[in-house]
């Protein structure tokens, strides 16, 4: 069974480091030169660019794999990695094979980045997606409704063909599917996080930036079931935490092995958090568009990027941490990454009002040295087990 | 000759100054007269709507930039690090918390009014939904938010301006009639909105009077002043139409006498030798200090980014009276950082050329990813539209650490040297765009 494990998350790792796309160039020449769309972390609706027959492509900046020559002449110091080595990936060609590119609303970085892109790259279709901050159906969701609109008519454009109402209810229920196995792969992680470790789980999500969404499912389900019958992963003594922090740019996969090899249990993050957005099916009877912008209205996740109309700031994080039955939470975030930064302090007092501990730290993609994190994480799960024991 | 231009230019000065502290006042007093009172920002700020309700608004950015002018900024910054908020987010938020913290002293030394109401209508950064996050927590009041949507393809479609209007009616409007107990006079907010649109006009003849050579007025140091009274609690005021009518006034009168900009120390007193357009909002912690580094050097301001921060009215936009909601839509969405980043390089070119500049230089803010990621492509963009060559420092708004004096003077000396060379050799390559590693270091 662990030759099956291990093949598996060979694969993801395959992905994971296949920084010059090679996987979507194959894609499309076995799909007969379909076309390719890029986006950028954290919410696009897939589901449009996979109904023209397209393949959406999650870009997750350079993950520390690639050195920053020509980005960094594009962004000052005191910018986050992710846009300087996105537009580096670009600028060496390695993202040609993608024909538009998709600009979710998440911070002014990634909006400003945007308008970069038209600039620099003209003969892409380039969009920034606002959504709605107001979570009123009939205000925010008709706004919403008339974006989704627009965009399925220019990825229909790009595509060359309309996308049919029928065609996107059936991109729809094969995102449920994908959103529902993932939901098991997070089960799994809170009910045995030994059986699945969080580097591995991150790795098999981050194949769904690459994969074609029904082969990323039957790779979440098959990695699901290979871990939960992996009896030989033996439960350790570790602190459960939340990491929180990481929905755009990403920790290094080191970053992530160096917190459970300092003891602590990942048992909930929001790394890949636009893989579980919206949360729940999607309906896929009535008007398609009207279905992901309703499910945009009612069933986002709390996330930096979103406003939070009612309620303290920091609740939904208890939920998540009861939930998940974490010990703590460890806050990681980017380096200069604003949203998940201002967060911070509210989500720490409403931590610190129902006794939860925490600690933070900032990383940056490409972050090579992990000691000192090593050390805070492993203070960090010792004083859980001694507090916990106590 | 520079007698009586002086003399008018300190009637405006003095009108302001009144403005400013019978507004003050006004909030100091406002428990007692029982005036509600709206804390809201600049950018997409819903003035005119306010007036209707004769409420009074508070911008927690402008008592950020004038905590930073009277040098209290830096204490206020630590004390909201030492309560957790990271050194790396925007100075403003973490001078406002500060501030917060400290008593909510203004910038008249009165205490300002805790808000009936938070006004988040806000356009061009996610910063300030973050910010009215944290402030909710302050506070118990009740939060009206306004979502603008950025016109990432350069428009702003019917579609988004029916988003903002229906949120206007749904949620902005209920919640100001909820705090005021009053229902929305339409026609209140008409003549309002009539006002503004007479002051906005004489705020773009006084703007474009840097056409002339030598420009009567610094828009950029000088600029901050002009918009003063119309980004923030005045426009749509018979006051603000007497400011800006009197203002155009003594502008003219300068561009008759041939006078430049009047800087702290009286007329420039070499004379205009460089036209410059700026991008970026100023460094305020050491402002009479920055602008020095200019006018020392005969360095003028013609036209800049930050004097369109709370509108772009040079474009043609007027608040219209006939569409009272759709134009507070377009308002709101048209505030330069609300606008790509194609849209605001066409913009600043058209101003060099237009304003007749010998180039752009960059004033990038760390506190500000709205303006400051993607500025080096903007600086390349121009130079190469332009044929002018372009300049870049960096400092912060509020923040005094970030603020290196020698650097931003060396590096201001630089670039005017780069506009001499290129002045004597036209077709000299002076500048071959952001280079890594280029930046200066922050200290
Ligand atoms: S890491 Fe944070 S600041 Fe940087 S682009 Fe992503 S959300 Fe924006
Ligand atoms: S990030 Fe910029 S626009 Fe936003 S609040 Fe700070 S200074 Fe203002």
């Amino acid at each position: 069974m662990s030759a099956g494990l291990d093949a598996i998350v060979e694969r993801a790792d395959a992905l994971y480091h296949d920084i010059d796309l090679t996987c979507v160039k194959q894609w499309r020449e076995a799909h007969g030169g379909a076309r390719a769309v890029g986006y950028m972390p954290i919410y696009v609706p897939r589901e449009i660019i996979d109904a023209a027959g397209m393949l959406p492509v999650g870009i997750m900046g350079g993950r520390g794999q690639i050195e920053i020559i020509r980005g960094d002449a594009w962004f000052q110091s005191y910018i986050c990695q992710i846009p300087r080595s996105t537009i580096e990936l670009a600028l060496t060609g390695r993202l040609d094979c993608l024909d538009g590119f998709l600009f979710p609303s998440i911070c002014d970085v990634i909006r400003n980045l945007s308008g970069m892109w038209r600039v620099l790259f003209p003969q892409k279709y380039t969009r920034y997606l606002d959504v709605p901050q107001n979570f009123d159906p009939a205000v925010g969701g008709r706004f919403f409704a008339h974006e989704l609109g627009g965009l399925r008519d220019d990825l229909g454009k790009l595509a060359g063909r309309a996308i049919s109402d029928d065609d996107l209810r059936a991109s729809i229920a094969r995102y449920n599917e994908n959103r529902r196995a993932i939901e098991e792969l997070i089960a799994l992680r809170a009910e045995a996080p030994h059986r699945a470790p969080a580097w591995e789980a991150y790795l098999i999500l981050y194949a769904g930036n690459l994969l074609p969404v029904e082969e990323h499912t039957a790779m979440v389900r098959d990695y699901v079931a290979a871990a939960k019958a992996a009896t030989d992963r033996a439960p350790r003594d570790q602190a459960r935490v939340v990491m929180l922090g990481s929905f755009c740019e990403q920790p290094p996969l080191m970053l992530v092995k160096t917190l459970e090899r300092a003891g602590c249990y990942v048992v909930w993050d929001d790394t890949a958090l636009g893989r579980r957005w919206p949360q729940g099916d999607v309906a896929t009877d009535g008007d398609p568009i009207v279905a992901l912008s309703d499910a945009f209205i009612s069933r986002s996740p709390a996330t930096a990027a979103k406003y939070q109309p009612e309620g303290d700031r920091g609740e939904p994080l208890v939920q998540i941490v009861k939930r998940s039955r974490a010990e703590g939470v460890v806050f990681g975030a980017p380096s200069f990454c604003d949203p998940a930064l201002l967060d911070q302090p509210m989500l720490q007092d409403a931590l610190d009002k129902v006794g939860i501990p925490w600690t933070a730290f900032k990383y940056a993609e490409n972050l090579g040295q992990f000691q000192v994190i090593r050390e805070q994480a492993g203070t960090f799960a010792d004083s859980i087990r001694l507090w916990g024991e106590a | 000759m520079s007698q009586p231009a002086k003399a008018q230019k300190d009637r405006s000065m003095a009108q302001q100054k009144e403005m400013i502290a019978g507004h003050f006042h006004a909030l100091s007093t406002a428990k007692e007269s029982g005036r509600k009172v709206v804390y809201t920002f600049v950018p997409g700020n819903l003035t005119e709507l306010m007036h209707a309700f004769d409420v009074l608004p508070v911008y927690p950015e402008i008592n950020a930039l004038q905590s930073g002018m009277r040098k209290r900024s830096g204490a206020f910054i630590a004390e909201a690090e030492r309560l957790g908020h990271s050194e790396d987010v925007c100075t403003y938020v973490k001078c406002d918390i500060g501030m917060l913290k400290n008593g909510n002293i203004g910038p008249t030394g009165e205490k300002l009014p805790p808000p009936d109401l938070l006004l988040l209508s806000y356009t061009g950064c996610f910063t300030f939904m973050k910010w009215f996050e944290l402030l909710k927590r302050e506070y118990d009041c009740p939060v009206a938010m306004l979502h603008v949507p950025y016109q990432g393809d350069g428009r702003f479609s019917p579609g988004m301006r029916d988003y903002v209007v229906s949120q206007l009616r749904s949620e902005v409007i209920p919640k100001l009639e909820q705090i005021t107990g009053k229902k929305l006079d339409e026609a209140k907010l008409q003549e309002a909105l009539a006002r503004s649109s007479i002051a906005e006009d004489d705020l773009v003849h006084v703007l474009e009077q840097a056409k002339h050579r030598p420009s009567p007025i610094d828009s950029y140091f000088g600029g901050v002043y002009y918009i003063g009274p119309m980004f923030t609690a005045f426009r749509g005021t018979q006051s603000a139409i007497e400011y800006y009518r009197m203002l155009r006034e003594e502008i003219d009168e300068r561009v008759k006498a041939g006078e430049g900009p009047v800087t702290p120390e009286g007329p420039m007193k070499n004379g205009e030798k460089y036209r410059l357009v700026v991008e970026g909002p100023p460094n305020w912690t050491s402002f009479q200090e920055f602008w020095k580094m200019f006018y020392d050097e005969g360095a003028v301001v013609v036209a800049s980014s930050y004097t369109r921060v709370g509108g772009v009215y040079d474009t043609g936009f007027r608040h219209d009276a006939n569409r009272p909601f759709e134009t507070l839509a377009d308002y709101c969405a048209g505030c330069y950082t609300n606008l790509d980043l194609p849209t605001r390089i066409g913009l600043l070119s058209k101003w060099v050329k237009d304003y007749d500049a010998d180039g752009l230089l960059v004033n990038s803010v760390k506190s500000c990813n709205s303006f400051s990621a993607g500025q080096l492509l903007i600086l390349r963009e121009v130079e190469k539209r332009t044929g002018r060559p372009g300049g870049f420092i960096e400092t912060d708004l509020v923040d005094p650490r970030y603020f290196s004096a020698a650097n931003v003077k060396n590096r201001i000396e630089s670039y005017l040297q780069m506009i001499e060379q290129k002045r004597h050799n036209p077709s000299a390559i002076v500048s071959e765009g952001p280079k890594a590693g280029a930046l200066p270091v922050m200290p």
